[in-house]
């Protein structure tokens, strides 16, 4: 037991004694700090932007809510789904009702052109036609300004994020869709989803001006209970006179954000990953530094008979704190840069935009405290051992 | 050039520092080499675009198809040269992770619309007097192991065939090469004819995707785009014409500011580089004082000892970022690491000329300093240090 305390005890004294010299080897010590912040700044901040996109597309889909699109689409872009097919997936059983019938919505998707804000170029905005229950089968979604569409008139009502990326699309603007033109008489939020970058209509006044006949593309729908979702998807699929693909909300939308996440992950990790190295190595250096200008402390200490170990753990305690410093600093340098930056990008699965916000969660602040603690221990290490290898009448002769 | 000894005297003094400071300057550069082909690969298409090429597609957007009649009321305009048309056709070979375009496209005058495109002059003949042949790029051939004479399978999610079917069947008649290394040869193309006669009735047979456009005189394309919209105006299809530049970019755009997104990384990456870089250098002149002071008393002056300085940055950085960019050459020549996401993945020799330069204005920002500090030291002081 003394000999554990009197252990701590010696860890004690030098960490202090290195820390108390910390402001004579500022220079080192600060590129030390500023570099780990590098690498987790840019670790976090590139896996915010990941984060974000995926928050935004998975927010959107409850687990009792259904979509069903043609068999084999991938998408509702390349799906097709006739007025009949579509009444037959509204009474299927599992189906939630209310007094006004079933909770599903029939659904049109396009694409119109309006010029981003931040660039001033076009993209492909996503317009879609939705029927009565729309807003009860996405129970999130809210008018903010303004109010709902009539049915049966050329009116849209915009998401949040649309109206803030896209330009003309406030209250009171209108847009032009080929030679109609469509006044924006309402805004909604959908709970920070993918469907607050669409703007909405009525699905019959789109067919009309679509030429699509009475056609739909998918069918959203909301489900007595989750667990009701097997018995629903078994009807569908083994009911001959439909030919359709039944997916979860959460899973489609999940689905749809795998290519970008996997793709701005795995890049972020990688830049990350060469950052780190460059940092190792800069860390190495400081504390390289460090135990070449307190060669004769250190011996002497040992001289007074300090262990070697715990010359060891106070060298790795002081590199763990710079890098603790640096992780810190580089964790809110992030959050404050980029957390809740909004931005848009395109989703190549609908081929339409998807407006989002950085996300700086606590995971990945966590996970950037990892990174520094890991780069500031194999920073530490190989110079403690050094420190704890010299040679004591050789490093006092150096007196 | 006579210092040289000297100065590589004083790096080989403290190895591992040197070292050390070294492998962080490679690791930065081999990262620069990585963000420009990342930055590359996704708005390098704007660099392909022709100048005297327009695209014409529909007003709403480019998911409208427009009607095959077009062309010909094209063809009158005055300043047109050559109009061609191109169909998304959004198939999928064996798997959706197996992304490349494929478009429908009348052979004569798509080759003669884009000269980029290398194909050799019996498979061209065999494309003309072929129905169902299809011509593929360099790059997916040797990727799935394709060779003249292959059946394609391809199902399209978009286009069903007369008889029901989304599996459509192409006869590989042709390779194609990129004139230019950016040019991309990740798509196919294969005959519109067919595929007009082939997809049903109901949906989308006589319509297009969009246009390319070849005017007479690049210097006339903007009245030409002009003109061509003014002459579908008030139509059930109004178009919307641009120059392929434009188009490209702001597809580019689309995804979202790539180049602000790779500048804030770069310049975070270099400025933490440089912290490392300085400091050690930083730490070499200040251990050195005393030796500065010695050359100074044989008769170096203050602009040699400084220049000195400088020239030991420059060369550490020098030395680090060269290899950094020769190792990130060697690495993105091996090709897309996505497996087809990013076609035109690479290493652009005006880039690596940028990360040249760099690597000496490293060298100076890091020497600057400590080359100062050494330059203004006073003889006597130095001297009374040692």
């Amino acid at each position: 037991m003394t000999a554990l305390v009197n252990w701590l005890s010696q860890i004690g004294a030098i960490t202090k004694v290195g820390l108390m010299s910390l402001p004579q080897r500022r220079g080192a010590a600060a590129s030390t700090v500023i570099g780990i912040a590098g690498v987790v700044a840019v670790l976090v901040g590139v896996l915010s932007i990941a984060a974000g996109f995926k928050a935004a597309m998975t927010a959107s889909g409850s687990p009792d809510a259904a979509i069903v699109l043609r068999s084999g689409a991938d998408s509702e872009m390349v799906s097709g789904l006739s007025r009949e097919q579509t009444r037959l997936i509204a009474d299927a059983p599992g189906v939630a009702r209310t007094a006004k019938g079933p909770l599903s919505s029939a659904e049109l998707f396009v694409i119109i052109n309006l010029p981003k804000r931040s660039t001033g170029t076009d993209a492909n905005v996503p317009l879609r036609g939705v029927e009565d229950a729309a807003l009860l089968v996405r129970d999130q979604v809210k008018i903010t300004e303004g109010r709902p569409f009539e049915m049966g008139k050329n009116e849209v009502i915009v998401g949040v994020g649309a109206a803030r990326e896209f330009a003309g699309l406030q209250v009171g603007s209108t847009i032009k869709v080929g030679r109609y033109d469509w006044p924006v008489v309402g805004l909604f939020s959908a709970a920070g989803g993918v469907a607050e970058s669409e703007i909405w209509t009525d699905a019959k006044v789109l067919q009309a001006a679509y030429n699509r006949g009475d056609s739909f593309q998918s069918v959203y729908a909301r489900l007595e209970s989750a667990g009701k979702f097997d018995a629903f998807k078994d009807a569908l699929t083994t009911n001959p006179q439909l030919n359709v693909k039944v997916s979860r909300q959460s899973e489609y939308y999940e689905e749809h954000s795998r290519t970008l996440t996997t793709l701005i992950t795995t890049l972020g990790v990688l830049i990350a990953a060469l950052m780190a190295i460059g940092a190792v190595f800069g860390a190495l250096n400081t504390m390289y530094s460090a135990v070449a200008a307190r060669t004769r402390e250190i011996a002497t200490l040992r001289a007074l008979g300090f262990g070697r170990g715990a010359v060891v753990v106070s060298l790795l305690l002081e590199s763990l704190l710079l890098a603790l410093v640096g992780g810190a600093l580089g964790g809110g340098l992030a959050y404050a840069a980029f957390n809740n930056f909004h931005t848009s990008t395109m989703n190549w699965q609908s081929f339409s935009q998807v407006a989002f916000a950085f996300r700086v969660t606590p995971e990945l602040l966590v996970r950037g405290v990892i990174w520094a603690t890991v780069i500031g221990l194999i920073g530490g290490l190989l110079p403690a051992i050094r420190a704890a290898r010299l040679p004591i009448a050789a490093a006092l002769r150096e007196l | 050039m006579k210092y040289l000894h000297l100065i590589w005297s004083n790096l080989t003094r403290k190895k591992l520092r040197t070292s050390l400071t070294l492998l962080s300057i490679l690791v930065a550069f081999v990262l620069f080499g990585f963000l420009s082909a990342i930055k590359q690969a996704l708005v390098g298409g704007v660099a392909m675009a022709g100048a005297n090429r327009l695209v014409v597609r529909h007003k709403v957007s480019i998911i409208q198809l427009l009607p095959e009649a077009y062309k010909a009321r094209m063809e009158r305009i005055p300043g047109v040269d050559l109009v061609t048309h191109q169909t998304w056709f959004g198939g999928i070979y064996q798997d959706p992770k197996n992304f490349f375009m494929q478009n429908p496209v009348v052979p004569e005058e798509f080759l003669s619309m884009h000269p980029e495109l290398v194909l050799a002059p019996e498979q061209k003949q065999a494309w003309l007097t072929t129905r169902t042949g299809a011509i593929v790029g360099r790059n997916t051939a040797d990727r799935f192991h394709w060779k003249i004479g292959d059946k394609i399978p391809i199902q399209s999610s978009i286009w069903a065939r007369a008889n029901g079917s989304r599996t459509w069947e192409f006869d590989l008649v042709g390779i194609f090469d990129g004139r230019a290394k950016t040019d991309d040869t990740t798509p196919m193309f294969f005959r519109y004819d067919y595929f007009d006669e082939e997809r049903r009735a109901s949906f989308g047979r006589g319509l297009v995707g969009w246009y390319t456009l070849r005017v007479k005189n690049p210097a006339e394309a903007a009245e030409v785009a002009r003109r061509v919209d003014q002459e579908f105006e008030n139509s059930s299809a109004e178009t919307k014409t641009e120059p392929e530049g434009a188009f490209v970019q702001a597809w580019a755009k689309q995804i979202g500011n790539i180049a602000f997104i790779v500048a804030t990384i770069l310049g975070a990456v270099f400025f933490t580089i440089l912290l490392v870089t300085g400091n050690t250098m930083a730490q070499a002149v200040r251990e050195r004082t005393g030796e500065l002071g010695v050359l100074k008393a044989i008769g170096f002056t203050n602009g040699q000892v400084m220049g000195l300085v400088l020239a030991e940055a420059c060369l550490l950085t020098v030395l680090g970022g060269l290899t950094g960019l020769g190792l990130a050459w060697a690495f993105i020549a091996r090709g897309d690491p996505t497996g087809g996401l990013l076609p035109l993945f690479m290493f652009l020799p005006r880039d690596l000329a940028v990360g040249a330069g760099l690597t000496l204005a490293l060298g100076v920002a890091t020497g600057f300093f400590p080359a100062r500090a050494a330059m203004r030291l006073r003889v006597a002081d130095a001297l009374r240090r040692m």
